[in-house]
């Protein structure tokens, strides 16, 4: 009874001095349900811990307003005038309450503490497949190491309008927490999820899997996941990236095994579509069109829907002298500091898309930001130029 | 205990050095930030910030040596710098302990680790936790424009301990004997004995430096370590380079002594002055023990 | 401890009058109450700009500003909060009070003393100079990374950066100075006859405030330096690609940044019992007890550091090493709640404003620490970590346990230092004010970070949406009622009632021997204590 009643509300219901009516129905008051074994071992290490707490401040604050109460001067409470523990029973007295504390923080919270850490840190062991993520400024890129799922690798991008942001329109139900490609895994698999990132530190964190872990430039971390109910879960990059911090949201599909494998299959042909798509020669208007969406999920976070970008951090694209200038030469070689260059490679805070974006989106991309957003330079790049440079 | 007979502690009267020093500093500061981020303005004001405090050090040291030299300071106040004098070295260690934690760090967990991770998934296949060592390069960062301008080398060579760092070891240790050599003079209230000792050790500590000059451009010229040499690199010139500013200024303060040395100044019983700044010496010169052995030799 | 002080020794006011006074000062009183101005200014300042953060977190959607300016309002107000409000209040109690407490004549060494306080406008200056820059161009504003610098953000990040690591370092030679000073002051300036073991507990706390700074701001120091290196010379402290790390700059700012909150915490453990032992007319409880807990708490923090970024992925056993370690500093502070509270049982207590201020203090403070505790948890801080669970936290020790208590000293000797009574209506008005309006402002946020919010994000999901708004609403009334603080202290200072020297009944101590206001220079000649 207790413990649901705990699990159900969260401690602090009874520490909040707020009249929970005030709030709106919506509003949770403790973790989300724990869908993972991690997860599960978390919340009941947290659920102990506030009763632990909660009742040693309840003991303490009972003791203090006794105190207050009883020993004032207005009662005519004559001070005592002790100021030690002098003799051995006061001194023994005074070690009850550290004995007590000894006990909670090593034994009564420390061993089932120890127990998660190793269950936290136990990422290989049974893992039945690996899918590598790699933070950015600021979306997240998922990559299937192996088995079947091997080689699909997609973006993925928050999908929330900008319009909604800034209070245009109406907020959709998943305001913030919605993307375009979530990352899809199997029910009841354990999926080992290596961590990286390719420019600041970013965190996966999905609070129902109980896993966050820094996703860190050049060094990769490991976390794991295994999921018992299939579903939509939701978790936000919790490391601050920047100024897109807070739009970089991190959705999960746990799909039934027979639903992951279609996702699969499907995501597999798509991907094969794409490379194809590198063979054929593209005209303008195809590429414009296909750059516009490419630019506006990628680029625009930064360089702005429109081109103007934010100077002085982020340089405008219309009228730069960058994207004016040539791309290949005579070979059919990158030119340095081209604008094909800066794209491939990314300078500074530009960030480098040669193994985020595929050939015809790059090819597609800078034909875009050449003959669009006030450019006119005419010219276009074919995808098959950008795969020969592979 | 203050066990102190007079009873009055000199309390110094208003002085406005302080207020120009932090004015001092300010302009400095903004001025660097501004140089570094290609503001030419910047230039002017490290040049003005910089004049301010060196104009400021002048006068406010002279005025304590003034004070000093006036007999306001007895046996308390001497105290009182003695203790003074004891943290201010402490937290010049604890600033040399943070670049050796870096060395450390990197040595004993980073480099490793880099190059150690599951050889399935690495990004870095053929690094090595080799040290000395320049990272696994190139690709995983992007930031930082300031990468081009002092872009490590390819290849480099590490500084061997047993050429000039050992002579340079053997100097700061000479350095050590002379000043305890001329304190020895002090207290025997022999003069000569003292201008001497310091003499020699002011002229150690010039040889030090030039050696650490000479070092350096060998280093960039001759074996391609640069402050953009990896892990190797930035330790090696961040914690050498911060130690020999610490002699720079050991040194000045050294003249300083010296100057006062040669005026009489200081009396067999009488010269904190003396102290603080043999301790500084004895400070800078175990901190590059630690190089040595740190840096060069292991 | 029977020492009167007489007039005699006010004769000779050998200093300059108007603005030149305070810029030249030696004297501990006038350097003491600057720091004390100053605090309250940058108070007001970072708390302007929180406010207009709670302002935009208000609703969900951006409304007010763009997500960069965010980030640098809340580095720029944590920096400005812990830096240049919490830091020198403490420093500027110590400067008022050491030397009276103590004896002594003043601090030890006055003209440096004057210098810590005035580098303290400098680096002010150098935080906020960036969004005036960028306002004409130059830059794009403040520090963008959160007060803790994190590489490799703080790599990317624009002039904001540099300018705060300057800030930092010169904010670090204050502290240092001001360290040396207190070190110094309680090792030689004691009236005779004042053990160590005799001295009052204020000046253990600062003693040990004295060797955390020294001991962690040079380390600070490095860690910045190596960042500005990083940043302009090419070095590669921070960046793996030269065999670096970023989370080697997290170690460094943290083995700061952990000592860093008890030493803003220390000297308010100092001077809290003496406050609960004059109200309660009792004398303090277990004052071994605090001493020794006091240095166990000084040296523990210096090896917990790692507590705050379990995420980032070490190995076990140093996990279960920081985690552990983390939980033992609960046992000495244990010790000091257990001789708070023992301090006024039994007593005879009366409830003035600072009595007030230092029993919430406790409840808050008992907050603060015991949600502490939970986040030692290795396995829960995975959920906790970076979320608005943490920034409740340590709003509980560093608003209840810092600002609050430091207010709770303020009421205490503001008498003796102005020679005025303040209004004691108005500060039980402000007291319960503050009091409920931060537990309003606050609690919502234990159970956001719960729910799942992140912390330093500008922009919210539509869940998060009623407890912001009640937090931003009760941030607000905080706000203003320390209208009501800076009032009564600016009235307390141009006159009022006049204060006795011994203030309040109960009050022991050197200071209270000496007249309300202390003449300007006290103990010239030292007392003799028996
Ligand atoms: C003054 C400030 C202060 C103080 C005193 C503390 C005290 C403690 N803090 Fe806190 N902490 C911060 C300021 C402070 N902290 C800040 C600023 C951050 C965030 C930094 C950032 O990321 O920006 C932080 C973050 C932080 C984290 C990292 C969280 C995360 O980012 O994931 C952790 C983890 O272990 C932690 C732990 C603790 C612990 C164990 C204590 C212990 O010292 C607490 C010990 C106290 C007790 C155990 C209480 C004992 C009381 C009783 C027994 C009875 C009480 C009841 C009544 C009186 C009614 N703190
Ligand atoms: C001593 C430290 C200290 C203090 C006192 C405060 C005080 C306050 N803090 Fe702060 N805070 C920090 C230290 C502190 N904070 C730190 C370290 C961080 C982490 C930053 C980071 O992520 O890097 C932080 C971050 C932080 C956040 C999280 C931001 C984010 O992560 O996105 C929030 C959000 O609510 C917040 C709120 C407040 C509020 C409402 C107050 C209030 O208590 C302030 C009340 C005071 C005033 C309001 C000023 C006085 C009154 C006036 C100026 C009169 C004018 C008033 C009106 C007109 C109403 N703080
Ligand atoms: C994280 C922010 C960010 C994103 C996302 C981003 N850019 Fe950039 N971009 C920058 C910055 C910063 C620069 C300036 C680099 C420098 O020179 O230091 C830049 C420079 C450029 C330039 C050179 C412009 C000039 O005149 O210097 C081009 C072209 C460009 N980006 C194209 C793109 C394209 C195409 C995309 C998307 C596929 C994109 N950018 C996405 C930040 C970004
Ligand atoms: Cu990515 Cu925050
Ligand atoms: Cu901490």
């Amino acid at each position: 009874m207790v413990m649901e009643f705990i699990r159900k509300t969260g401690l602090f219901l009874m520490l909040a001095l707020l009249p929970s009516g005030l709030l709106a129905q919506e509003a949770k008051w403790n973790l989300p349900e724990p869908v993972t074994p991690l997860a599960r071992d978390i919340f009941q290490i947290h659920n102990q811990f506030m009763l632990v707490i909660f009742i040693m401040f309840v003991v303490v604050l009972a003791i203090m307003i006794y105190s207050i109460v009883k020993h004032r001067k207005s009662r005519g409470h004559q001070p005592a005038s002790f100021t030690g523990p002098t003799t051995r029973s006061q001194i023994a007295w005074t070690l009850v309450p550290f004995a007590i504390l000894l006990y909670i923080d090593f034994i009564l919270m420390g061993i089932p503490a120890v127990h998660s850490i190793q269950l936290m840190e136990d990422t290989k062991q049974g893992a039945a497949m690996v899918v590598k993520v790699t933070g950015s400024q600021w979306r997240w890129q998922y990559e299937y190491m192996d088995g079947d799922a091997q080689g699909i690798k997609f973006l993925s991008n928050l999908s929330t309008p900008q319009d909604q942001i800034y209070n245009q329109q109406e907020k959709g139900k998943d305001y913030l927490l919605e993307v375009d490609n979530p990352m899809v895994i199997p029910v009841g698999e354990k999926v080992r999820v290596l961590l990286t990132a390719s420019d600041v530190i970013h965190n996966w964190w999905v609070p129902a899997f109980g896993s966050a872990r820094d996703a860190i430039p050049g060094f990769l971390r490991e976390t794991w996941v295994q999921a018992e109910k299939p579903g939509r879960y939701r978790g936000q990059c919790k490391e601050l990236c920047g100024k897109g911090h807070g739009f970089m949201p991190i959705v999960v599909d746990v799909l039934p095994q027979e639903e992951y494998k279609l996702w699969v299959a499907a995501k597999q042909e798509e991907m094969q579509a794409a490379s194809a798509g590198a063979d054929k020669e593209w005209t303008m208007e195809e590429l414009v069109s296909h750059g516009k969406g490419v630019y506006e999920k990628n680029c625009a976070v930064c360089h702005q829907a429109n081109g103007q970008g934010l100077p002085p951090a982020f340089p405008a694209l219309t009228g730069s002298k960058i994207v004016a200038g040539p791309n290949l030469d005579a070979d059919g070689r990158m030119l340095v500091d081209s604008h094909l260059d800066r794209v491939w490679n990314g300078k500074n805070i530009m960030p480098g898309w040669k193994d985020t974006l595929n050939d015809v989106d790059i090819a597609a991309v800078i034909t875009y930001e050449r003959n669009a957003l006030g450019n006119s330079v005419g010219d276009m790049l074919q995808p098959s130029q950008i795969k020969a440079l592979r | 205990m203050a066990t102190h007979s007079e009873n009055q502690y000199f309390v110094p009267t208003p002085s406005l050095y302080p207020v120009f020093m932090s004015v001092g500093i300010l302009t400095l500061a903004s001025g660097f930030i501004f140089s570094i981020n290609n503001y030419n303005a910047g230039n002017w004001m490290m040049i003005s910030g910089a004049a301010l405090i060196v104009l400021m050090t002048f006068f406010w040291m002279g005025k304590v040596i003034a004070e000093n030299q006036s007999g306001v300071y007895k046996h308390w106040e001497d105290k009182s710098f003695r203790w003074g004098m004891i943290a201010f070295i402490c937290s010049e260690i604890a600033f040399f302990a943070a670049f050796f934690g870096a060395l450390f760090y990197m040595r004993i967990i980073s480099v490793p680790e880099l190059a150690g991770f599951d050889p399935d998934f690495t990004m870095h296949k053929d690094f090595t936790d080799a040290w000395p060592s320049l990272g696994p390069g190139g690709d995983v960062i992007r930031y930082g424009g300031a990468l081009e301008t002092y872009a490590p080398p390819s290849n480099f060579s590490p500084m061997g301990a047993w050429g000039l760092p050992a002579i340079n070891t053997l100097i700061l240790l000479i350095s050590g004997a002379t000043i305890t050599w001329a304190h020895w003079g002090l207290l025997k209230n022999n003069r000569k004995q003292l201008v001497l000792g310091m003499f020699l050790t002011v002229v150690l500590g010039i040889a030090f430096l030039l050696c650490q000059a000479y070092e350096y451009h060998h280093a960039y010229t001759d074996l391609g370590l640069t402050l953009g040499a990896g892990a190797y690199g930035s330790t090696f010139f961040m914690l050498t380079g911060f130690h020999g500013f610490h002699v720079t200024l050991g040194t000045i303060m050294l003249i300083v002594i010296l100057l006062r040395c040669m005026k009489g100044h200081f009396t067999p019983d009488r010269h904190f002055g003396f102290e603080g700044v043999a301790w500084y010496w004895h400070f800078v010169d175990v901190v590059w023990l630690g190089l040595f052995i740190f840096v060069y030799w292991l | 401890m029977s020492y009167s002080a007489t007039a005699h020794h006010d004769e000779h006011h050998d200093h300059p009058t108007g603005i030149m006074r305070w810029f030249t000062t030696t004297n501990h009183k006038d350097i003491g109450t600057m720091y004390l101005i100053f605090s309250l200014i940058m108070f007001m300042v970072g708390g302007f700009m929180i406010l207009a953060v709670r302002a935009e977190l208000f609703q969900p959607g951006m409304q007010l500003m763009q997500p960069e300016f965010y980030n640098q309002l809340i580095g720029v107000h944590a920096l400005i909060m812990i830096f240049a409000a919490l830091m020198p209040a403490a420093t500027g109690f110590a400067n008022w009070m050491l030397p009276l407490q103590l004896g002594a004549p003043d601090m030890a060494l006055p003209r440096l003393n004057n210098w810590g306080f005035w580098l303290l406008p400098p680096a002010a200056i150098l935080l906020t100079l960036p969004f005036a820059l960028a306002l004409i161009g130059i830059g794009d504003g403040a520090i963008a990374t959160g007060w803790t610098f994190y590489a490799p953000l703080s790599t990317q990040g624009g002039i904001g950066v540099d300018f705060a690591i300057f800030a930092v370092h010169i904010l670090g030679i204050s502290s240092v100075m001001g360290s040396i000073n207190v070190i110094v002051t309680i090792f030689n300036m004691r009236a005779p006859g004042m053990t160590l073991m005799k001295m009052p507990i204020f000046a253990w706390g600062w003693l040990i405030t004295a060797f955390l700074l020294i001991a962690t701001i040079p380390v600070l120091a490095g860690a910045v330096t190596m960042l500005l290196t990083d940043r302009h010379f090419g070095t590669h402290f921070f960046s793996a690609a030269g065999g670096g790390d970023p989370i080697l700059f997290q170690h460094l700012f943290w083995f700061f940044g952990h000592p860093e909150v008890y030493i803003v915490l220390l000297p308010v453990w100092g001077f809290m019992p003496q406050i609960l032992q004059t109200f309660s007319r009792k004398p303090m409880y277990g004052y071994k007890a605090q001493v020794y807990s006091l240095w166990a708490i000084g040296v523990l923090s210096l090896v917990v550091w790692a507590h705050h970024f379990f995420t980032v992925g070490m190995p076990i056993p140093a996990l279960v090493y920081f985690m552990f370690s983390t939980m033992a500093i609960s046992l000495p502070l244990a010790v000091l709640f257990f001789c708070w509270i023992a301090t006024i049982w039994r007593g005879s207590m009366t409830f003035e404003t600072p009595m007030l201020f230092a029993i919430g203090w406790i409840i808050l403070f008992g907050i603060g620490g015991l949600t502490g505790l939970v986040l030692a948890d290795v396995a829960a801080d995975a959920q906790y970590h970076h979320t608005y669970f943490v920034v409740a936290h340590f709003h509980y020790t560093l608003f209840a346990g810092g600002i609050m208590g430091i207010m709770a000293g303020v009421y205490y000797w503001l008498p003796k230092m102005t020679g005025h009574m303040y209004s004691e209506t108005l500060g039980k008005w402000h007291f319960w004010l503050t009091a409920i309006s931060f537990n309003l402002t606050f609690i919502p946020q234990f159970f956001l970070g719960l729910a799942g919010m992140p912390r330093r994000i500008p922009d919210y999901a539509l869940q998060f949406a009623d407890f912001n708004a009640v937090s931003t609403v009760a941030a607000f009334v905080l706000g203003l009622a320390q209208l009501i603080f800076i009032y009564n202290v600016v009235q307390c200072a141009r006159g009022g009632k006049k204060a006795t020297d011994r203030v309040w009944e109960g009050a022991e101590g050197l200071e209270w021997t000496l007249p309300s206001p202390p003449p300007y220079h006290s103990f010239t000649v030292q007392p003799v204590i028996k």
